[in-house]
């Protein structure tokens, strides 16, 4: 097959600039809710000041947005450009779904983000709330059809191969739509967003109320936020746990490896709250458990097993060696024998065809693998536990830190003294990047935690590579790192730049940097 | 509803209705900013011609992110086989166009005129590279392009990037750059008054010329010297998608008895020219909107010329002509191809009537005073 260089180089520039990407998604999807709220509040009251929190928290989501378009663009060219075979093979399902996120997202964001920032003085107070509220829809949205996407990635349903056109294609829309483990990751990304949000415009806001700027604007800011941000964190926690039960059904291995659980105990398994993964040894070091914890969130009971690392490695196998069945009939059917007999053989068999070729990155006959190939390739199916462990403990405890910093802001907001309590904005300003920190930890569990396959169980990724050389990839790889690194630093300055100068930058003459200037004269 | 014959046609035809909308949106975007630093000499002028296509140009960007959007969807394997296969020029398509929104949308956040004048050049490459490497991209996809499927049909790539470099190539590389800087010296009349104004009619009376002149060596190159090969036989137009079950060969030039073949599809290249030479006499004289409408008729000519041209092909293989891809044998299955038509036929008007109402709602001269006046909401 392909050098393993180009599949990690490959591997290693999707995780790159999809991580990248991922810097700037959650915070438009929250800050657009975010400005929706605000304008509705305008709207409602006609009291300016809410206008200008509109159109100053606007200012920094453009700065964030251009970014997001920016690294956007990326990701759909690099599925053509480094994953040709996984285009190939899965196209007829994945396609669909990001041209739906064309038609029914993209258009609306892209169209409505030019209106929103020059529509103030064509449009009337309702026209531009809609607009406003239509490009949070319209990212909400696309949100929604490249979690699909990806929830079939981990959990491919409503699809099957077809022998002919040596493709998965897709046999039901509405499986695919309505996977368990979309719709769940939908609702527990989008939160994640609005999180996002809520924490920037929190933490931004206490700033000023720190420096004693501004106090009236950034006052009803840090009120939304916290509201907003406290129902968000609820959310994404209560979604989180849903997740937990759908990947116990789906996604296995994945659980397990987040959880350290190298042997099947009986039920209901504990749960590992900290330990340190042993990946040689295969044992967790130092581990403190919480009884019947894991049993509960995997499969909602007391009775049932949560399977652990060394089972699932041995039904992988199994799985392989039925793979390698049903490619020696795919071999049969190719080369002309579409006998009944091979037919029924290989549909009995074809579920376990992705198996079959995990071979392929040992050998190109599958057919003849030995048993040494056979136990590298289980072995492959066992991802590296500490990684995952760790990064799923650290995305949960920024959850948890987040949900205490709102839920004592919410409190403070309501009995109206938030702003005297200096040790809270402090905590809120210095919380900031929690949420970033979460999300990439968050989506590294999803995708690293799938390895070794592009779509679980079907695709391995090292089948899924466009046939290049490393010297292509060293080509793209040094081109990304020079433009994100340029494009971040601007990105960077002009964010600080803009929240330093705060809401003056409307050169309304209301606020502080225009006031004190006035004052000098 | 429709069969897999004929969903496969209505596709060919709705990816190419993508494309040209794609070509006539995108394409006074690009022209726009190629023209912004050779017709802008001020700071304020600049702005100006920025803020022509400032609220709306994402928007339009669009059309090119659900082209590549669909192609996935609908070809997979040309999908699969063009991004990788043209590594390098796609990925310099996709940085030039890294230039743009941080152009437009950080330009105007700072007052330095360093800072300004470096996005306007990096607006400028951001503009122009991709119309020529899209114009090189079309020269080759009618030249054919090295590469094969193996018995996975996995595609392999059998040429460098400087191989896209050829002769004819390069020509509809500057066709495509003077395309869109025509297209745009006629937006940016239409939505300007004055100075601005004044030298986009003379880009448009310069420009017209130079187009049309290597348009016409493109075609003519194009009909009697490249060669096109022939299919000898295929599973059939409803058969199961699998590119290596049909025989090809190689032929000689075989463009201009194709389109004779069927003269009915000479109709494309006159409205392309007819457009066009429209276009360049009326847009040099007073006329705004008819000339942006001549030539738009005219950019929707010519690729129709290329689409009707490639029929049935989508790709050729000049090296391994078997595993060229047509629209009949590269499609995505039946069902994959019928939901997309319905979200296609549902979402298409939807789009076009929101993205009406906000140039509605925009339109308007773009002046020196409204910029002066807007000086901080517009970019």
């Amino acid at each position: 097959m392909f050098g393993e260089d180009v599949v990690m180089l490959s591997r290693m520039q999707f995780g790159l600039t999809a991580l990248y990407h991922f810097l700037f998604v959650p915070l438009t999807l929250g800050m657009t809710f975010i400005l929706g709220i605000m304008e509705s509040v305008y709207v409602m009251t006609g009291r300016e000041v809410y206008k200008d929190m509109t159109k100053f928290w606007g200012k920094l989501f453009g700065i964030n947005f251009a970014m997001g378009v920016t690294t956007g663009l990326t990701l759909e060219f690099q599925f053509g450009t480094n994953w040709a075979y996984y285009s190939h093979y899965v196209g007829d399902i994945f396609g669909p779904l990001l041209a739906s996120e064309g038609w029914m997202a993209f258009f609306l964001e892209s169209t409505f983000v030019g209106l929103f920032f020059f529509g103030w003085d064509k449009l009337t107070k309702v026209q531009h709330l809609v607009v406003t509220w239509l490009l949070a829809v319209g990212t909400s949205l696309s949100a929604l059809w490249i979690l699909i996407a990806n929830g079939w990635m981990q959990h491919p349903v409503g699809a099957e191969f077809n022998y002919e056109t040596l493709r998965m294609e897709m046999t039901s829309f509405a499986d695919v739509f309505f996977n368990p483990v979309a719709q769940v990751k939908f609702v527990h990304t989008v939160a994640a967003g609005y999180v996002t949000g809520s924490m920037f415009v929190l933490g931004i806001s206490s700033w000023y109320l720190l420096n004693k700027r501004d106090i009236g604007f950034a006052r009803r800011s840090f009120s939304i936020a916290s509201a907003f941000g406290l129902a968000s964190v609820l959310s994404v926690i209560v979604l989180g746990d849903e997740s937990g039960y759908t990947s116990g059904e789906t996604q296995k291995i994945k659980l397990a490896a987040i959880e350290a659980e190298w042997e099947t105990t009986p039920a209901p398994a504990s749960f590992t709250v900290f330990g340190f993964p042993d990946q040689d040894n295969e044992k967790t070091d130092f581990a403190i458990k919480v009884p019947y914890l894991l049993g509960l969130i995997a499969t909602r009971s007391v009775d049932e097993d949560v399977k652990g690392l060394k089972d699932l490695r041995n039904e992988s196998a199994e799985r392989i060696k039925r793979g390698m069945v049903a490619y020696a009939e795919l071999q049969k059917l190719r080369s002309g024998d579409s006998s009944e007999q091979t037919r029924q053989r290989f549909d009995a068999y074809k579920n376990d065809l992705g198996y079959g070729l995990l071979l392929k990155k040992y050998t190109d006959r599958v057919v003849d693998a030995d048993a040494e190939m056979i136990q590298k390739a289980a072995n492959d199916t066992i991802p590296k536990v500490a990684l995952l462990f760790w990064s799923f403990r650290i995305m949960v405890a920024c959850g948890f830190t987040m949900l205490f910093i709102f839920a004592i802001a919410f409190y403070h907001c309501a009995v109206r003294n938030a702003d005297q309590k200096p040790w809270l904005m402090r905590m809120a300003v210095w919380g900031i990047p929690l949420p970033w920190i979460a999300a990439e930890t968050g989506w590294f569990v999803a995708e690293y935690g799938r390895q070794p396959w592009t779509i679980s169980g079907i695709l391995p990724t090292h089948m899924s590579v466009s046939s290049l050389s490393s010297e292509q990839l060293w080509f793209s790889i040094g081109g990304f790192a020079l433009f994100y690194t340029v494009l971040l630093v601007i990105e960077l300055y002009l964010m600080f730049k803009y929240v330093r100068l705060g809401p003056s930058s409307l050169h309304t003459g209301r606020y502080y940097h225009e006031l004190q200037a006035g004052q000098a004269h | 509803m429709f069969d897999y014959e004929t969903i496969r046609l209505i596709w060919w035809l709705f990816i190419g209705v993508v494309a040209i909308a794609f070509a006539l949106t995108e394409g006074f975007d690009f022209g726009v900013c190629t023209l912004l630093p050779l017709l802008g000499k001020s700071d304020v002028e600049r702005r100006v011609i920025i803020n022509t296509v400032g609220a709306t140009w994402e928007g339009n960007q669009v059309w090119l992110v659900l082209l590549g959007g669909a192609i996935f969807a609908i070809w997979p394997a040309v999908y699969a086989t063009l991004f990788s296969g043209l590594y390098v020029a796609m990925l310099l398509v996709l940085f030039s166009l890294f230039f743009r929104p941080a152009g437009f949308d950080y330009r105007g956040k700072i007052e330095n005129p360093v800072w300004r004048n470096a996005w306007d050049w990096g607006l400028f490459i951001g503009g122009t590279l991709p119309p020529v490497l899209l114009g090189v991209l079309i020269g080759n996809l009618l030249l054919g392009l090295p590469f094969h499927l193996d018995q996975d049909l996995r595609a392999f790539y059998d040429g460098s990037f400087w191989d896209l470099l050829s002769p004819f190539a390069l020509l509809c590389g500057v066709v495509g750059l003077l395309a869109t800087t025509f297209h745009g010296a006629l937006f940016l009349k239409w939505r300007t008054e004055g100075v601005i104004h004044n030298r986009a009619r003379t880009a448009v009376a310069v420009l017209g010329p130079l187009l049309l002149v290597s348009l016409a060596m493109a075609m003519s190159w194009m009909l009697t010297a490249v060669d096109r090969p022939e299919i000898t036989h295929m599973a059939g137009t409803s058969a199961a998608s699998n590119p290596l079950n049909k025989t090809v060969v190689a032929a000689g030039a075989g463009w201009l008895s194709h389109f004779l073949a069927e003269p009915w599809m000479l109709l494309a290249p006159m409205l392309g020219f007819a457009g066009l030479v429209l276009a360049w006499l009326l847009g040099k004289g007073r006329s705004t909107a008819g000339a942006f409408l001549m030539s738009s008729l005219g950019i929707a000519g010519v690729l129709l010329t290329v689409g009707f041209g490639l029929f049935p092909f989508l790709l050729i293989s000049t090296t391994d002509p078997r595993s060229s891809l047509t629209l009949w044998d590269a499609s995505a299955s039946h069902a994959t191809l019928l939901l997309g038509f319905w979200i296609t036929v549902v979402f298409l008007p939807i789009v076009l009537l929101y993205t009406r109402w906000v140039y509605k709602v925009i339109w308007g001269s773009v002046t020196e005073a409204g910029v002066l006046k807007d000086s901080h909401t517009l970019y």
